[in-house]
């Protein structure tokens, strides 16, 4: 073989950007079953978790996937996202393991917040953390990327987790290569995030490019809105308006999706994958800038991760 | 679209942020929300520049400090590559987060300040891309600004650098003159400096080959995991699950299953989308073999014309991380690659200074941060190839027994 040929057959030994971050987070996953024992994928129905949850599915065929899914239920949810959620677990044939926000407030383990901006954001945090413990969960796989938010910029795939679900950013184990240290004491766990190397692009194209099925709310639809904070907040049972404000029909989509109550949407056309990465490449502001969530500090995601937040 | 990973050292001094904001910035990887809140916080610091370090320091400890402690990781992507930038601090206390982002860089970014030449951090931040295998190199001659642009400094710094490099194994090192403040040959050709004829720096980072940094020559296969659907439609079907480190597997081809030495031969490579002809590094795939073998997590499937070490007495260059050194005849757990074993230091023949490369004998204790060459021995032999042949099977990580720290990160030397 000649020096030239040999760089042409090298070329062709190359992989895209998006198969290389697939083959990543395969790989981060079978991790995750060979050193765990009870491990279980967080499921949010947003974009993320649906891609993470393809990914299972992609990395045990012909196998189902070997863990349950999680969902924090926190009573504000869009209908069309509970919806997808049942009808992707029924077509996966795995369990569906739901923690209740009310529940929690019921028992008293949480308090609702009260007040304009009221969210049961926060109150996800001991629903989650309860879950976790009363089944035993000792790995949480999540979709969480570290281009979403300077935090997770630092968080490692493989995140340590003390008796307490806290998360201690300044003393997160090295991760070097490709090896991931998964040992834990008793009561610990782990959250686990495969995605972290992908970008909101990235997700997008891999959806494209896979033809993955979203919730309807990613597209463009009609829908009655409230203009808050630079933002389309949903009108539903739970928001309540404030002086001057008024409820519109809007030509709308969500480019995140959480609670009902913090998600905020884009006025868009965009009512196909193909038309939706095209604004997403065109846009000059990030996902979570519609959600009031991350709007209450400068470190309001590592102060909520440190409790043990996704 | 190809992924380049590459990683960056530097304090605040040296512009190192101020150049990944550029890029970040002039790839129009910054959103107008991420901008506009650096600039309040700019503002409310009461600095009379934006910042484009806070763009980068996420956690409030170094907010507050106004120094990157951790690595950062930084995406940005042009219509060419995406690229993964390790950010990590320079300073010799944080020489372990280098170590971490090296371990998965294809590349170095290494900046100067073209005023003082090569100093101690270029020395040490270059050593440690040569220790870590990084396949190439550029040297960023920051703040040509400041030296009116002189094609002489330049080639002075250049020089200097030759001389030194000499002492390293990094056969890919390129220079580029830069302004990161003003972006001069950073994304664009700086009209400042009409002598330099190379490209930019973006430019190179786009271009740049990497298709060879892989080892597609000897075939390597760890096994993560065994799929084993309990469905009629695949009642027998024993598909071993991984990621190729090394090689090009196809059906058909005899392998070796290590360290039992059995053998078989590849009845197919599945994926979820179907069975495909070859699989090369770094896919994710699973492998079946024709003969109903013994075979498990923490085994290597190998091709039989090049077969890797197996032994359990490893010669290793060890980053230490944790703040307590070893102790005397402590027991480590050994991972490398899906394999682990129990691992003690038999023996250390020296230490190693990172700022100079020169071997220090008698040099007392390990401490954190510090390189030193050792022998371990195992209580189950390991899968390995020499670290420069092969970055992954070469590579190991100890986690202390007691508190599952991981304590440090080790190259596999012959």
């Amino acid at each position: 073989m000649d020096l030239a040929g040999f760089e042409v057959n090298m070329h062709k030994y190359s992989l895209t950007h998006l198969q290389e971050l697939e083959s990543e987070a395969i790989y981060i996953i079978r991790e995750v079953v060979a050193q765990f024992d009870r491990p279980a994928i967080l499921f949010s129905g947003g974009k993320d978790s649906i891609v993470v949850t393809h990914l299972a599915k992609k990395a045990f065929w012909p196998a189902k996937i070997p863990m349950p899914l999680i969902h924090i239920d926190t009573g504000h949810n869009f209908p069309e996202t509970m919806e997808f959620r049942d009808k992707l677990v029924e077509s996966l044939g795995v369990q569906l393991i739901v923690g209740s926000v009310q529940e929690a407030i019921d028992k008293g383990r949480a308090v609702e917040e009260s007040g304009i901006n009221a969210s049961r954001n926060e109150l996800q945090i001991v629903t989650l953390l309860d879950a976790i413990e009363k089944h035993k969960i000792d790995a949480a796989i999540g979709g969480a990327r570290r281009d979403e938010e300077k935090a997770r910029s630092k968080e490692r795939f493989f995140s340590h987790r003390d008796e307490f679900g806290q998360w201690d950013p300044k003393n997160q184990r090295p991760e070097l290569w490709n090896i991931f240290n998964g040992r834990k004491r008793m009561g610990e766990h782990f959250r686990v995030f495969p995605i972290s190397n992908w970008t909101e692009m990235d997700i997008w194209n891999y959806i494209l490019q896979e033809n993955i099925e979203i919730p309807s709310l990613y597209f463009a639809h009609n829908r009655n809105a409230v203009y808050r904070d630079g933002t389309w907040l949903p009108a539903s049972e739970f928001l309540s308006l404030r002086d001057g404000e008024f409820v519109e029909n809007k030509l709308m989509r969500f480019r995140t999706l959480g609670d009902i109550t913090i998600t905020g949407g884009i006025e868009s056309d965009a009512d196909t994958l193909e038309k939706i990465v095209a604004e997403v490449s065109a846009t000059r502001s990030t996902e979570r800038g519609n959600r009031s969530d991350d709007k209450r500090s400068d470190t309001s995601m590592e102060d909520r991760k440190k409790q043990g937040y996704f | 679209m190809e992924l380049l990973r590459f990683t960056t050292a530097g304090s605040v001094d040296d512009g190192k942020s101020t150049l990944i904001g550029r890029l970040l910035y002039d790839s129009k990887s910054i959103f107008e929300d991420q901008m506009e809140a650096v600039r309040k916080s700019s503002e409310r610091k009461g600095l009379e520049h934006i910042d484009l370090s806070l763009l980068t320091d996420g956690l409030r400890s170094e907010r507050e400090q106004g120094i990157t402690i951790d690595v950062a990781y930084r995406y940005f992507a042009t219509p060419k590559r995406k690229f993964i930038i390790a950010d990590t601090p320079g300073h010799i206390q944080y020489t372990r987060n280098m170590v971490t982002g090296a371990s998965t860089a294809n590349l170095a970014l290494v900046l100067i300040d073209a005023r003082k030449g090569v100093v101690e951090q270029t020395c040490r931040h270059s050593f440690i891309a040569s220790l870590l295998k990084i396949p190439h190199i550029i040297v960023c001659i920051n703040k040509m600004d400041l030296v009116d642009y002189s094609e002489e400094v330049f080639n002075k710094v250049v020089e200097q650098y030759e001389d030194f490099a000499a002492k390293i194994d990094v056969t890919d090192i390129r220079f580029v003159p830069i302004s990161a403040l003003d972006g001069d040959n950073v994304v664009n050709e700086s009209e400042n400096m009409p002598w330099y004829k190379g490209e930019s720096l973006l430019h190179t980072l786009e271009t740049i080959h990497i298709g060879s940094d892989e080892n597609h020559l000897d075939a390597r296969f760890p096994v993560q995991t065994v799929i084993r659907p309990h469905a009629d439609e695949y009642h027998d079907y024993r598909g071993y699950a991984g990621r190729i480190a090394g090689g090009i597997f196809k059906p058909g081809d005899k392998i070796t299953v290590l360290p039992s030495g059995l053998t078989s031969a590849i009845k197919s490579i599945d994926t979820y989308g179907g069975p495909v002809e070859e699989a090369f590094a770094p896919m994710s795939v699973s492998i079946t073999l024709e003969d109903d073998i013994d075979v498990s997590r923490g085994d290597m499937i190998v091709k039989d014309e090049s077969e890797p070490f197996v032994s359990q007495d490893l010669e290793v260059m060890l980053c230490w991380m944790a703040t307590r050194g070893p102790r005397p005849g402590a027991k480590y757990f050994l991972k490398n690659t899906t394999r682990e074993a129990m691992a003690i230091i038999k023996e250390v023949y020296y230490k190693l200074d990172i700022n100079t490369m020169e071997k220090q004998e008698d040099a007392g204790d390990i401490k954190m941060n510090e390189m030193a060459r050792v022998r371990l021995r195992t209580t189950q032999p390991i899968v390995f190839d020499e670290y420069r042949k092969n970055r992954i099977t070469g590579s190991l990580i100890l986690v202390d027994e007691a508190t599952n720290e991981t304590v440090a990160a080790g190259t596999i030397l012959l």
